[in-house]
């Protein structure tokens, strides 16, 4: 099932996260954790943290190998950024919201 | 949420609220330009059929941030719809969409309802992304996310 628009802008809301999906991205095919917290600045339980978000937005795909995990890019989880429907579907959430605290806001 | 609209080849998106204040209240927000800008985006809106307006927002990647309308039917207190279209040189080829605001009384307050409709085939791939390759270079991506957060 695909993620919802609002768990991608959520997961890449994230600058460590936009960053290690950059790296795999750029990779093109597969690292695993211990590489990728070479570059990432934060720990590797921090990292893999990181990633299973990436991987419930649907934007990484993982893959076990014994005791190692390797993780990919998944370019189509990007779609809702690819998509004006998509876009405006969490744009008009987003604005409801914002009307509501405007309304609680204004007098009678 | 979104539909697909019975007319086949375009679809909406949808987004209903029930919100605990009165229709007048909801209305005035909705028609008010300085209240509209509140919640919205900056605009020039007036109440009127036929009033041709923009609302802006900083541009982004693939998007001026400039959205053409001209207001079709203004019923107080319950409906409200205007056009929303690409600007600019996006206008030929870009987004082409009528938004309906609907208010309906209910207990306790009123149930908003925003329809986007007219979204084609090509409104689902030529965006943003898709244009500039953030498949490849997510930099762009956090000015947009800041936007909608």
């Amino acid at each position: 099932m695909p993620a919802a628009p609002d768990d991608v802008f959520k997961a890449l809301a994230d600058p460590t996260r936009r960053a290690l999906l950059e790296r795999l991205l750029h990779e093109g095919g597969e690292l695993n954790v211990r590489a990728l917290t070479e570059q990432a600045g934060v720990s590797q339980p921090m990292v893999s943290k990181h990633l299973n978000v990436l991987k419930a937005a649907g934007l990484v795909q993982e893959r076990p190998e014994g005791r190692v995990v390797h993780y990919r890019a998944e370019p189509k989880g990007l779609a809702p950024l690819t998509d004006w429907m998509r876009f405006y579907a969490v744009f008009w959430d987003e604005r409801m919201d914002r009307l509501e605290n405007l309304l609680n806001r204004m007098d009678q | 949420m979104m539909n697909t609209a019975s007319a086949a080849t375009t679809r909406s998106v949808v987004v209903e609220r029930r919100i605990p204040h009165s229709q007048a209240k909801v209305w005035r927000a909705l028609t008010q330009g300085p209240l509209l800008e509140d919640w919205l985006m900056s605009n020039d809106f007036e109440p009127r059929v036929g009033h041709r307006f923009t609302f802006r927002m900083p541009p982004m990647a693939g998007w001026n941030g400039v959205t053409d309308c001209e207001v079709l039917s203004v019923e107080p207190p319950d409906e409200l719809s205007y056009t929303w279209n690409a600007s600019g040189e996006e206008a030929a080829n870009g987004l082409k969409t009528v938004v309906k605001w609907t208010l309906e009384p209910v207990d306790g307050g009123v149930l908003v309802r925003m329809e986007q409709s007219g979204f084609r085939e090509q409104d689902q791939r030529n965006f943003m992304g898709a244009k500039y390759g953030w498949e490849r270079n997510l930099g762009e991506l956090e000015r947009v996310v800041a936007k909608l957060a």
